[in-house]
Parts: structure tokens; sequence; C-alpha cells
């Protein structure tokens, strides 16, 4: 598995939104970067939502190392729907890894002009799910989410990561009790579920705590800003 | 959850079973989110064809007597204004969100206050007032929903919360069951269908006697006096002792006491008084914090527009002073804290 995800050129990050993509995003690429040291580069594709997204995490990505692909107008008032001009360039030939952080929902639609190169380039993509986001609370409602995805991005969800959150408010608790919300949900939509996120800052060191011993983590920093 | 998810699910939870909206960022997902779970709630989410045609669908659905309501950002409330004054004109409850953005104009698609003046004076023709709350909080989104709702109901007008797209778009826990529900009176005025069995009700804001006109604005006020007396909600943080006293609501409200708790570190006495109702205002209280405390700052994402409401409740007694941002800029704390300093030295 390890040896043929890293063939895989482009890591796909999708999800209802508000699941947490943008931070998990920022998150794999800056690790991709430090793993690998090749070139790494982080596209916002959010053409759904102007306020926050992975244009706010610009410097933190520049700092490891991870060059970000902004659409010219994010984070300013002009309310049009682009894509970073580079995209396309990125994704031809040659072994950089590319994540692209995928607007939630129907912001998979940018998807579908690109599909034919990114799975010619070879590629994963990660569905993220948050039982704690109302509109995919169940397993059967988050499921549901993955189908509208494919469709509008003419590629598939290769698996899901369980990234249940209540912000800073978060627990070991509230964490422990969405895994089996994130199996469920993973069977159902019938790929692997790649792991638990967490922010350590908030809720704790989950690897020394041996509830969660035999569940794959995967702990993260907190990438996108809090406004106060 | 989003801020405008939680007003979408407080508002289902508090029996509102009619949204009409028109789509304009930042409050789209109040729409999204209602057309996901109205049908599952036996309710009705519909897409108006302009923000006219979603006012006047919720003035219809409140004239028969249900819980409707409406939201939008900055330039739809403008569109939507007409038809504010005729639900204020026909004694109509409802709710009315704006998740507010930059302007005048078109503006801009980031957080703004710039629509206080619009909701406390001016959000259509004729002598009318809105209860208008304002959130702080993805908490307050849902509980000052479900507030709104009664409070409509309970004085039969119509009730705006007041909120920014900053609210609209972070993310919070929220807990639903925080907000405690109160007793609305029956509507006996609603055009519901009479059956055969009572007088016909009809809904109407038209009068062409001005005698008659004038007794129904003056009946009105007379309710309107008692929202003032009855109604006024507010926070107090740090007020007792402090010198100088920052006014401001909603987003700015969580800006001022982080920088009102990082002056205090270095002496400064600061308070802050939040008014969660903008119209009415707390201006009794502000008055009084006038007597004990030295100066007065108010921020705000505008150019100054509740500083008019804090000097008319300060009375001359004390100097007032407004730290502003605009154009969809969040005020920093260290701009605040800063503001805060300079005006302590020259106190």
């Amino acid at each position: 598995m390890k040896a043929d995800q890293e063939r895989r050129r482009v890591t796909v990050i999708c999800g209802h939104y508000g699941a947490g993509k943008t931070n998990i995003a920022v998150n794999l690429a800056i690790g991709e970067k430090t793993r690998s040291g090749r070139p790494v580069y982080l596209a916002d594709l959010d053409v759904v939502n102007p306020y926050f997204r992975a244009a706010d995490a610009a410097d933190l990505l520049r700092e490891a190392g991870v060059v970000p692909l902004i659409p010219e107008f994010a984070n300013s008032n002009v309310d049009i729907p682009s894509l970073p001009p580079m995209l396309p360039s990125v994704l031809e030939d040659g072994e950089d890894a590319v994540f692209l952080d995928v607007g939630g929902d129907d912001g998979a639609v940018v998807l579908g002009g690109f599909a034919d190169r990114i799975s010619a380039a070879g590629y994963s993509m990660i569905c993220i799910m948050n039982m704690y986001r109302p509109l995919t609370a169940t397993p059967d409602d988050a499921a549901k989410t993955v189908p509208a995805i494919e469709r509008l991005s003419r590629l598939s969800v290769t698996g899901i990561i369980n990234n249940s959150s209540l912000g800073a408010e978060t627990t070991a608790d509230d964490i422990l009790a969405s895994v089996g919300y994130a199996e469920r949900t993973a069977e159902i939509v019938g790929v692997p579920l790649i792991g638990h996120s967490y922010i350590p800052g908030i809720a704790g060191d989950l690897s020394s705590d041996p509830r969660f011993s035999g569940l794959t983590l995967i702990p993260l920093r907190q990438a996108t800003r809090a406004l106060f | 959850m989003k801020g405008n998810e939680a007003i979408a699910e407080a508002a289902i939870n508090a029996g509102c079973l009619y949204y009409f909206g028109y789509p304009i960022t930042p409050q789209t997902e109040i729409s999204e989110y209602m057309a996901k779970r109205m049908p599952k709630v036996g309710g009705l989410c519909l897409q108006a064809e302009s923000e006219i045609s979603a006012i006047n669908m919720t003035m219809g659905a409140a004239a028969s007597g249900a819980r409707a309501m409406t939201s939008s950002s900055s330039p739809g409330v403008s569109l939507k204004s007409e038809g504010i004054s005729y639900i204020a004109g026909c004694d109509l409850p409802c709710l009315i969100v704006n998740v507010q953005r930059g302007g005048p104009g078109l503006g801009g698609i980031q957080p703004s206050q710039s629509d206080y003046y619009q909701a406390t004076r001016g959000v259509g023709h004729g002598d009318l007032r809105l209860i208008v709350l304002a959130p702080s909080s993805v908490q307050e989104m849902a509980s000052l929903t479900a507030e709104a709702f009664d409070l409509a109901d309970t004085y039969r007008m119509p009730a705006m919360l007041l909120a920014d797209g900053a609210l609209g778009q972070m993310m919070e826990p929220v807990d639903f069951s925080l907000f405690k529900k109160r007793e609305v009176p029956e509507k006996e005025w609603a055009a519901n269908g009479h059956g055969g069995k009572r007088k016909k009700n009809i809904i109407n804001s038209l009068f062409i006697d001005p005698q008659e006109l004038e007794n129904s604005v003056v009946a009105r006020y007379e309710r309107y006096k008692k929202v003032e007396e009855n109604e006024v909600k507010y926070e107090e943080f740090m007020t007792d002792d402090a010198d100088i006293v920052l006014v401001a609501f909603g987003i700015t409200a969580r800006v001022a006491k982080s920088a009102i708790t990082a002056v205090r570190e270095s002496g400064i006495k600061a308070g802050l008084l939040r008014p969660i109702t903008l119209w009415p205002f707390p201006k009794k209280e502000i008055g009084a914090l006038a007597d004990r405390a030295r100066a007065f700052l108010t921020v705000e994402m505008n150019m100054g527009q509740m500083i008019d409401d804090v000097r008319l409740a300060v009375g001359g007694k004390r100097p007032v002073d407004g730290y502003t941002r605009t154009g969809g800029i969040i005020p920093s704390v260290d701009e605040v804290e800063d503001k805060i300093r300079r005006m302590a030295a020259s106190l």
C-alpha cells in the first residue's frame, strides 16, 4: 500500500463543508514534504466558500516548504469562483506531490474538468467525515455524500479519514464516541478507514491512551486560523 | 456547527415550518440547510425568484399564523425593506435574518456591522421598529433565533437577527437545549380560514382615513413601549470598577473582551457592555454606567453607527469615542488594546 501510494502523485481531499478538509490537507501536505523531501504543492480549489480556506494557511505552508497554489482573488472581496492558474501545469508529468483541497459538497465539481489528468497522474481521494457536523451525523447521511462527490468529480473516493471534532472543545471521549460511526461509514461506502485525526493540543495525547490502542491515529497541528 | 446552520436548526426547533430565501454570500448555508432539513420535518423551504418575493412570501405565511422566516445579507435586506415595512404595518410576527457583509452598494463579502442604522432605524418606510437581536457566538445564533420567534409572537411584530459574515461562517459547538421557551399568545388574528365559525380576520396595512392610520400607529407604539420596558438584553463584563467602558455588539464584542483582559493585566480598568438587543437599546444601563465610568469607547465594524445611541444614553456626561474598521475588516485585539491604552493615558 505504501509503495502504491508513493507512485500516486495526487491526493484529493474532499467531503462535506466544515468537515475539516483544509486543516487535513495542510497537515498531509506538510507531512509529505517532511517525509519525502520532494516538491509538494497544495492547491486551494475551494470555489464554494470565500471565508475559511487553504489560502489562510499560505504562510505556514511556505515555511514548511510546501508551495501553496492559491486562486488570484482568494480572501479578497471579489466573489468569483476562480482556480489557481498553475494548476494544469503541476498536474502534468513529474515527480511532485500535489494535494488538492476541494470545496465542500458541490465544490467537487471543479475536479470534473481535471478528472482525466488526475486519473492519469495516479491519485488517492480522501473523504473527510465529521460526526459532529449536523448533516453528516449518522453513517447513512455521511455515506450519502460520497456518491454525490464522485458523480461531480468523475473520480472515486479511495479512503475515509474520521475527523469528528467539536473544534476547540473536542475531548478524547468525543473522538472515542465517533470510532463506531467512522467504521460503519467506511463499511457502507466500501473503502478503507485510513484513521482518526485529532489535534493533540486540544484533545490530548491519544497515542498514550489505552482506549485508542489498535486504532490508527493521525495527529494534526492546528493549521487553519481560529478567529478569536 | 456553523453559525448559519445554527440559525436554521434553531428556527426548525422553534417550530418554524416556512423558510423563503434567496442565495447571497455569506448566509447561503441557511438556505442550503433549510433545503435539506425542511422536507424531513414536514416544512417548506422555497428558493424565491428574488429577495422581494421571499419577504412577501414570508409575510403571507406569517399572516396565516405560521412561524415563518427569511434570511439574507446586507444588499438583499435592502431589497426586502418594502416588505418588512408592510409586515410591520400588518402587525405580523416573523423572523428576518441579516448576516451582514460590507457595503454600501454591492460592497464586499467579508463581515461587517454597517447595517446597524438600517436595522435600528431605517429598514422600510414609516413609523416602525423591529426587535433587533445581535448574537456574539454560534451558541447565541441558535438561542437568539429561538428567542426572536417568541418575542415576535409575543409582541406581534417582526424581529431581526443581526449577525455578520464571521459569525455565519465560523464553527463552534451549540447546545440547543439551553434556550428556555416562553408562553406566547394564541394567534386569534391569523387569516387561516374561519370555517364559518368566526368573523373573518383581515390583515391590512392600508388606512385611507388619516385618523384611523394615526390610531393604528399609536397603538403599535404602545406595544413598542412595552418591548422597551421588558425586553432589553445585554451582557456586562468587568464593568463594576471600570474607568473605560467599551460598548460593542456581535463579533467585535469578542475582540473587545480580549483587549479588556489584556489591558487589565497592566492595571487599566476597562470593562464591556455588550448590547444583545440593539432595539430596544440598553440606554438606561449605559446611562447608569456614565455616573461612575470616566469614558466610553465603542468598537464597531462600520464608520461609527451605534456610537450615536451610546452618546444619547450617556447624555453628554462623559466623552464617547469610537474605534471603527469597515470594508469587511475585523478590528484586531492589538488595535483595540492600543486604543484603550491611549485613552487611559489621556484620562
